[in-house]
């Protein structure tokens, strides 16, 4: 069973549709990637996944070995207060072009804020916070390691280049151990040559299967590293398949014209 | 004779100063937190809280501090109420009261650019890591904006160490009225006007002393951009 699927998510703002319909599923394990012009709609999906903006309409469901969980459905009269919101929100972890570090914080500190303070409602928390506070610490510097920055935990968020802290903000999105980690254009706001360190760690999670869901430019990346790549444009899915479909021998003429426009 | 009179003045400018210091602190205390509630008033979606906030702080910042005094002190008098008393007590009450709310009405305006200053993106990553509205605030945007309202916190709280003067207008006894007293004859002391010069000192040791206490608060904050 999928683990993700989206049926027919629809989003106003106001009177203007961006999202007109949206269907797709994703399965555990997979690497999707959006494509499409800018004012396609990719980054409103991203954001009504991880529940930034409130679908207008439609469903998304997420399979897990828990059970199946209804996150949103249209249909429903009742609107889903704070607290739900927050649960639908742990199944996704999200990383931002602008990074969006915390800069109070060192880049241990923002691995592992969320972790200490959703540790807090644990019922044996009191008793063995220590040994919890301890494993949480040592969860982030692995990860911060596995990002190829074990030797920058203590520093600022301001001392790191524009790589090394998108670096951290995966590493953070990881921390709560979502069941998919979707990107916004993660390398949008970076130098070219700061661009690459950043994909490669897109590309080591994708070899050990992170299910994930990846807006992007980067075309030759998005080829790489996808199982499957979704064409947008005007708010709806104009094609999806795999990327030697998609991106080498796309079946719609909007997606060839677009991109044409990559020199594709 | 100076020698005779400088004790003396001494003296009474000490007195007048713990007014003016007392006048200085119960202001903060007031208007620092009544300062963040006429803030989130401002900031508020529901539109007439907003407007009626806005207004509010339109009349006190754009009248002078001293009418407000003025007002506060005799108005209610004029309406047939002697809340206020004749003695220091009910001048410095209605001072506080001024004063409070005048510099609250600033200071909400320095709290709302430092909290709409923090970027949305710091709330949605916030929000996307699962924490709680209160959590992102304390958390997340709390100190932020408490780094970008320091600096225009201490302009303010330096204007206030002088502005507390303007109460001299309803006889409080201040420094300044303090020092005036020895013009118009007290202690067996008038027509002097060096005391009334010499309260200038107080007023740029206590200003000077504030200046280097912001400055060490501003720098103990420069470990993060």
């Amino acid at each position: 069973m999928a683990i993700l699927e989206v049926e027919n998510l629809r989003k106003n703002f106001d009177k203007l549709e961006v999202l007109k319909g949206i269907s797709f599923s994703l399965e555990k394990g997979e690497a999707l990637s959006i494509i499409g012009s800018s004012g396609s709609g990719k980054t409103t999906l991203l954001r009504c996944m991880n529940f930034l903006e409130m679908p207008t309409s439609g469903r998304i469901t997420v399979n897990t070995d828990a059970g199946a969980h209804v996150l949103f459905d249209g249909s429903r009269a009742k609107a889903l207060t704070e607290a739900e919101i927050r649960k639908n929100r742990l199944h996704f972890g999200l990383v931002f072009q602008s990074f969006n570090l915390f800069p109070q914080y060192t880049a241990l500190e923002n691995v592992t804020l969320a972790p200490r303070l959703q540790a807090k409602t644990r019922e044996d928390y009191k008793a063995n916070s220590k040994a919890i506070l301890k494993e949480i610490n040592e969860h982030g510097l692995a990860l911060l390691a596995q990002m190829g920055l074990a030797d920058r935990a203590d520093y600022h968020p301001h001392q790191l280049s524009g790589g090394q802290q998108q670096r951290v903000a995966i590493a953070r999105a990881l921390a709560l151990e979502p069941d998919i980690l979707c990107f916004d254009e993660p390398t949008s706001a970076l130098d070219p040559e700061l661009t690459g360190e950043v994909l490669k760690v897109i590309r080591g999670l994708a070899e050990k299967k992170t299910t994930m869901i990846i807006v992007t430019h980067e075309m030759g990346f998005a080829h790489d590293v996808s199982d499957n790549v979704i064409f947008m444009d005007g708010g709806v899915i104009v094609e999806q398949g795999p990327p030697s479909q998609v991106l080498e021998n796309p079946r719609e003429e909007r997606t060839r014209q677009f991109l044409r426009g990559y020199g594709g | 004779m100076f020698e005779q009179q400088f004790p003396i003045v001494f003296h009474s400018l000490n007195v007048g100063f713990l007014q003016t210091l007392k006048l200085f602190a119960v202001t903060l205390i007031g208007a620092l937190p009544l300062g963040l509630i006429i803030s989130f008033g401002s900031m508020s979606r529901f539109k007439p809280l907003s407007a009626l906030t806005r207004t509010f702080v339109w009349i006190i910042r754009g009248t002078p501090l001293m009418l407000q005094l003025i007002i506060i002190y005799y108005g209610p008098g004029l309406l047939g109420n002697n809340w206020w008393g004749g003695g220091e007590t009910g001048r410095f009450l209605a001072s506080a009261i001024a004063f409070v709310i005048n510099y609250a009405c600033y200071f909400s305006e320095i709290y709302r650019g430092g909290i709409q200053g923090v970027p949305q993106g710091q709330r949605e990553a916030g929000e996307v890591l699962g924490l709680t509205k209160a959590q992102i605030f304390f958390r997340v945007t709390l100190l932020q904006m408490i780094k970008r309202i320091v600096p225009p916190m201490s302009n303010e709280i330096i204007t206030l160490v002088k502005d507390t003067s303007l109460a001299r207008i309803i006889s409080l006894q201040e420094i300044i009225w303090a020092g005036q007293s020895f013009l118009k004859g007290s202690q067996g002391i008038s027509g002097i006007i060096w005391p009334l010069f010499f309260t200038g000192l107080y007023y740029l040791a206590f200003s000077g002393l504030l200046t280097i206490l912001l400055a060490r608060l501003e720098k103990k904050l420069d470990y993060f951009h």
